[in-house]
């Protein structure tokens, strides 16, 4: 039997896989999926724990990281849009100006 | 599919049935999201991540959370996504991200740092002893809209009011950055026919596919000489290699060049009289 222990492993998988690929990718908008696929590990997670308690609190705090997600995707990519059109690149090697 | 056919495949469904639905759920959705870090185009990543999300959806179906398995479909796959797809085209489809260490010694720490993380999580986890599941109470059952709707509404208003004023500050924001004040004014219809005519191009660019075997718009034209004419196919075609090779199937047909053959113009541009002459 598939208890909620299961799907928690599931999503550490996920969330180390999505951890990864924010590190090695270099393209802004892949690293921006990788979040995506973190946030949606530790959606899993919290809706395993809500089935563990029996109770529906951990699908609601879900429910709004799903909100912050959405908003934050919408910033993030209008971010990215604007990085693009000054510097012709979406590459986060290239937005280097506070570097030097 | 009605409500209770929903409620019936997430909390009735067989212990077995279970079992098999989130193994292979499991492996579909670790496989793409491997390929999604691996893979070079952003826009096979962006696919990949829509088949991870559809995957989490049916677990939640698979949890009692139907819910959240609809908000997930709706609002990650349908909106997020189609928004990264939206992004994708407009920044750069044609962009590969070539998988190259440009930082010294990041891949292996790259790799230390995801084992680290992996073995302090399952640590954690395994210690945490996690056991079966709550008898499903009414929560579960069919009162699943219901309960969040009450939790939403009582016992998380406030951050359900301030969830409302992100919404909102976050599409200002949007508009705010995606705006471009114009810096200069705007091109008349005088200023842009002066620039046509001193640009030395008073004519339209010639169209794809003129003497080609067809005219799609990936094919390109054909000079009189036989030879392929770049300008007649758009850059953001041939930008993302999609342009026909003038060997593949561009080849000068017979009886357009039957005379002496002009020398081959590399870049389409010096003998533009001859294409406007061998149109007419």
């Amino acid at each position: 039997m598939i208890g909620p222990g299961d799907y928690v492993a599931l999503s550490v998988i996920l969330f180390v896989i999505g951890g990864v690929g924010v590190l090695i990718r270099r393209n802004a908008i892949i690293i921006f999926m990788c979040v995506e696929l973190m946030l949606n590990a530790v959606n899993l997670a919290f809706v395993s724990f809500a089935r563990l308690h029996g109770n529906l609190d951990g699908q609601v705090i879900a429910f709004f990281v799903m909100v912050v997600a959405a908003a934050e995707v919408v910033v993030g990519l209008a971010i990215l849009t604007s990085i693009f059109r000054s510097r012709r690149s979406a590459s986060v090697d290239d937005a280097n100006l506070l570097k030097y | 599919m009605n409500h209770d056919m929903v409620l019936a495949a997430g909390g009735g469904a067989g212990a077995e049935t279970q079992t098999v639905v989130f193994w292979l759920l499991a492996v579909v959705s670790v496989g793409a999201a491997l390929g999604m870090v691996l893979a070079r185009r952003a826009v096979h990543c962006a696919v990949l991540l829509a088949g991870v999300m559809l995957s989490l959806a049916v677990l939640y179906l698979l949890q009692g959370a139907p819910f959240l398995a609809f908000v997930q479909v709706i609002v990650y796959t349908g909106a997020v996504l189609m928004l990264f797809l939206f992004v994708l085209m407009i920044v750069g489809v044609s962009s590969r991200d070539a998988i190259v260490e440009t930082i010294k010694g990041q891949w292996l720490w790259t790799g230390v740092a995801a084992i680290g993380l992996l073995v302090l999580l399952s640590l954690t986890i395994g210690h945490a002893a996690i056991g079966p599941a709550a008898s499903s109470g009414t929560a579960y059952s069919t009162g699943n809209l219901q309960g969040i709707a009450r939790l939403i509404f009582t016992t998380y208003v406030f951050p359900f009011e301030v969830t409302s004023a992100l919404l909102i500050t976050a599409a200002l924001g949007a508009m705010v950055l995606a705006h471009r004040e114009r810096a200069t004014p705007k091109p008349t219809q005088r200023d842009l026919a002066r620039r046509r005519v001193t640009a030395g191009r008073p004519a339209p660019l010639p169209g794809p596919g003129t003497y080609a075997r067809h005219n799609a718009v990936d094919m390109p034209a054909l000079l009189p000489d036989g030879s392929p004419s770049k300008l007649s196919v758009s850059p953001v075609i041939s930008g993302r290699g999609f342009e026909l090779r003038p060997g593949e199937s561009g080849e000068p047909l017979p009886e357009i060049a039957p005379g002496e053959v002009l020398p081959p113009d590399s870049d389409g541009s010096a003998p533009r009289q001859d294409e406007h002459e061998g149109a007419r």
